[in-house]
């Protein structure tokens, strides 16, 4: 293993460990961001890993990026992946409904399959969270099987309801508040994804596993769930 | 306490300061002035440290009514700004007294304001900071990343005895000519070698798509022979370059992690200039290194 570190701003350089999506590369990913935060503390300002790759964002008011380079590659030097255990395992509850995931019927039609068979796939595996971005406590999970695997919406929709989970391509992720977005809707869950009165504010963390549970309305609903269809919504 | 109440709110005023840090690998941006050149020397003006929280008033429209006496400093584009009916200068601090309005007309030169208030405006940060996020409802007086709305109320303590003048040599980014600091690197191997000298070789015009996320160039399309990028982070000034060939600056509100190939980044000083660069305007990039866009970085934070 090892990694390149390249110069990608003033203050800042992308170390990429891998050229591919595969989440065998998370262990390493996790152990290179430890790595990194402990071997930089009061010279990092932002740390991102992403799939691949982490962004480094030192402060260039205490050191050069060249020093950086050198700090960044020991920092690395020997690195061996974490153990699977180090992330977190999560249960997200979904109301699978065609009110409120729009996208349920075409993503079926493409499989070949009906809808409870879609649910039953979407909801019968874990799932890799890759990266965090796009929004605050957004994750990038995967793989979502082959079979379901659904290109984003042509023209993507102005306002994608708080709590909408959806599926892009072989990933699937949940909307943590309300936004534009172009992926294809299958359901909606009331869970929290990003809190800024929680301790980390975010619930997903890179390197964390993820099972979405089919849930009936009435439990979504108990739960703190927003059944409004999304018609109605985006009026 | 003292407060201004907004009367009027234009298009698009925001509470901003340097921005939010330490919580970007939640996919929380960065957020912060977009000149925080200009926003450094309004609070420079009143004794605050360079990133304390201050207005960003982009392309005027804003009227304000102060509650109580006090002093602001004004920087950045020049909006017609007037204390009751007097044109204000830029650049300088002044005294308001209770009653009096201060409101912004349209844009003279450049696109946005920054309005300090002794001391910096008071609010509880969210997540470090009181950067006003939109997208993301994050920041800004109340938390929850509003911009500016008929009636709000902004509220500071400070006070100052001897506000500054600004020392005679100052260039503000707005006076400086176009010339974009850009520091290659990134996906900038996979250009095609008439790309790059094109990149550097070309004017560019800001195009009207330009918000606080990002802001889209017009010129010659540059190809990339890279398809198919995985998503990677993405640091501020980075010059993307989507299948259309046309460079978007991403900026301080832009998403955390994107997968369109990338020139390199702009410099930090290039980006406060291209943050007051109105839709029309050429520009041109310039090729630099990380140590002399470092020390253009370090002689700017040495003034303050």
């Amino acid at each position: 293993m090892t990694p390149r570190i390249e110069t990608v701003s003033m203050d800042s350089l992308i170390v990429r460990l891998f050229d591919h999506i595969d989440e065998r590369h998370m262990p390493w990913l996790m152990a290179a961001e430890r790595a990194l935060r402990q071997a930089l503390q009061e010279v990092l300002i932002d740390l991102v890993p992403s799939y691949t790759t982490l962004l480094v964002h030192i402060d260039a008011t205490r050191l050069s990026l060249a020093e950086a380079r050198r700090r960044v590659a020991a920092a690395l030097e020997g690195l061996a992946p974490l153990e699977q255990a180090e992330g977190r395992h999560h249960i997200i509850p979904v109301w699978y409904d065609h009110s409120v995931g729009p996208e349920l019927g075409r993503i079926a039609e493409r499989a070949g399959i009906d809808c409870d068979e879609l649910i039953r796939r979407h909801s019968g595996r874990d799932y890799c969270v890759f990266a965090l971005g796009f929004a605050p406590g957004y994750g990038f999970m995967g793989l979502v099987e082959e079979a379901l695997a659904t290109p984003r919406l042509q023209t993507p929709r102005q306002r994608v309801p708080k709590g909408s989970v959806a599926i892009a391509e072989r990933q699937t992720a949940v909307y943590p508040m309300r936004s534009p977005g172009g992926w294809n809707l299958i359901g909606r869950t009331a869970v929290e994804l990003f809190d800024r009165d929680s301790d980390g504010y975010s619930l997903l963390r890179p390197g964390d596993r993820v099972r979405f549970e089919a849930v009936d309305r009435d439990t979504f609903v108990t739960a703190g769930g927003d059944p409004t269809p999304l018609e109605e919504r985006a009026s | 306490m003292k407060e201004l109440t907004v009367e009027r709110a234009g298009p698009l005023a925001l509470v901003q300061d340097g921005g939010r840090f330490g919580v970007r690998h939640l996919g929380v941006t960065q957020g912060g002035a977009m000149d925080p050149v200009s926003m450094g020397w309004a609070n420079w003006l009143l004794g605050n440290d360079p990133g304390a929280a201050a207005l960003e008033i982009s392309l005027g429209g804003l009227t304000l009514r102060a509650g109580a006496d006090g002093w602001l400093a004004l920087s950045g584009a020049d909006l017609d700004a007037r204390l009751d009916d007097e044109p204000l200068s830029r650049n300088a601090a002044f005294a308001i007294r209770a009653g009096q309005r201060l409101s912004f007309g349209h844009p003279v030169k450049g696109v946005r304001a920054y309005l300090a208030v002794a001391g910096g405006i008071a609010g509880s940060p969210t997540l470090g900071s009181l950067a006003c996020v939109v997208r993301e409802g994050l920041g800004g007086a109340d938390g929850e990343g509003r911009a500016l709305a008929q009636g709000d109320v902004i509220r500071w303590q400070g006070d100052t005895d001897s506000p500054r003048q600004l020392p005679n040599e100052i260039r503000m980014p707005l006076d400086m000519p176009p010339e974009l600091a850009l520091i290659q690197g990134a996906q900038s191997d996979y250009f095609a070698a008439a790309s790059l000298f094109d990149a550097f070789n070309s004017d560019w015009q800001v195009d009207s798509r330009a918000d606080r996320m990002g802001i889209r160039l017009r010129g010659p399309q540059l190809d990339c022979r890279l398809s198919g990028m995985v998503s990677e982070g993405i640091p501020l000034g980075a010059v993307q370059v989507p299948a259309d060939g046309q460079p978007i600056v991403l900026m301080n509100d832009r998403q955390t992690v994107g997968g369109y190939p990338r020139l390199g980044a702009l410099s930090p000083l290039a980006c406060a200039r291209l943050a007051q660069c109105a839709p029309g305007e050429r520009v041109r990039m310039l090729p630099t290194t990380p140590e002399r866009a470092r020390e253009a970085w370090r002689r700017q934070l040495k003034c303050w």
